[in-house]
């Protein structure tokens, strides 16, 4: 595929991550800091995400099918995977994360189940599309091109 | 050009601004590193209060080390929540060291509580900055240093 068609479906996949709620102004500000001094800024900050997000899911898994459940320290990677999502863009997890966090407060077993359900989807979700994204950026840079900029 | 005379903020010709960066979070100290360099800010990151106490010459009040001698650090950011010590049990250790009071500290947060705002201004925090921080946010930081 040549330059022009991959850039066109780079902006078309941007505009839909950010239009479907995926991706916020926060994933902007770390494309606008990539430079020729660090040219795999975002694929970095992404991975670390992507591992980060796993393990803390993981937490959360195995907190949750404790006989007592210690909601105090479910609660606490909630706000770190809250933190982590809002500080990449990733918008639809870091709501779930806030919707998550209510739960834990009303210490809500059956919710904070079915929450985490809905966290690991939209993680997955956007997981997938970043990975889309970044692979897409490295074939046009692979093949000569400019990353387009989005407004 | 080319002379060793202070500028204005009595820095030396060709001297960085040395930045601390406090956070727990490995992809916060990523982003927030990646942001102040990018406004040219020399950058040490640190995971907890701890480590910057350690790393400030201070985890040992009865044989300070001479490292607040060669070390310039021009401004202090750290998150609040932090586990083991907070942003603010860091910024209150720091204001009541006499070595490092004058450096100033800012506190990030990723939760919007006046309480806490109030707290930390009030402890001397120079400002208090909600994440996830922006480029805007941190170009404001100069005006602390």
């Amino acid at each position: 595929m040549e330059v022009g068609q991959l850039q066109a479906r780079l902006i078309d996949l941007t505009s839909s991550l950010y239009s479907e709620g995926f991706l916020d102004e926060q994933f902007t500000q770390l494309q606008q800091l990539q430079d020729e001094s660090n040219p795999d800024f975002v694929f970095e900050v992404a991975s670390l995400f992507f591992d980060d997000s796993e393990k803390l899911l993981n937490n959360l898994g195995m907190a949750l099918d404790e006989q007592v459940i210690d909601f105090k320290k479910v609660d606490a990677n909630v706000h770190q995977l809250k933190g982590s999502s809002s500080s990449v863009g990733a918008q639809r997890v870091r709501n779930a994360c806030i919707a998550f966090r209510n739960l834990c407060e009303e210490k809500d077993r059956e919710g904070c189940l079915a929450c985490l359900q809905q966290v690991k989807h939209e993680f997955s979700l956007v997981k997938s599309k970043l990975e889309s994204l970044l692979d897409l950026e490295q074939q046009i840079l692979a093949a000569g091109g400019l990353i387009p900029m989005m407004e | 050009m080319g002379s060793s005379v202070p500028s204005w903020n009595g820095l030396n010709e060709g001297e960085e601004l040395h930045v601390l960066a406090v956070d727990d979070s490995i992809i916060d100290r990523k982003c927030i590193e990646k942001l102040l360099k990018s406004f040219a800010y020399k950058v040490t990151t640190v995971e907890s209060g701890l480590r910057a106490l350690e790393y400030l010459g201070l985890e040992d009040e009865q044989n300070p080390t001479s490292k607040t001698d060669d070390l310039k650090i021009n401004l202090i950011i750290t998150d609040y929540c932090m586990p083991g010590m907070t942003g603010f049990e860091l910024l209150k250790r720091i204001k009541e060291s006499s070595t490092l009071k004058e450096i100033p500290v800012v506190v990030m947060s990723s939760e919007n509580v006046p309480t806490r705002i109030q707290m930390c201004l009030e402890q001397g925090a120079k400002e208090f900055i909600l994440k996830p921080v922006k480029q805007s946010d941190v170009k404001r930081l100069r005006c602390h240093m």
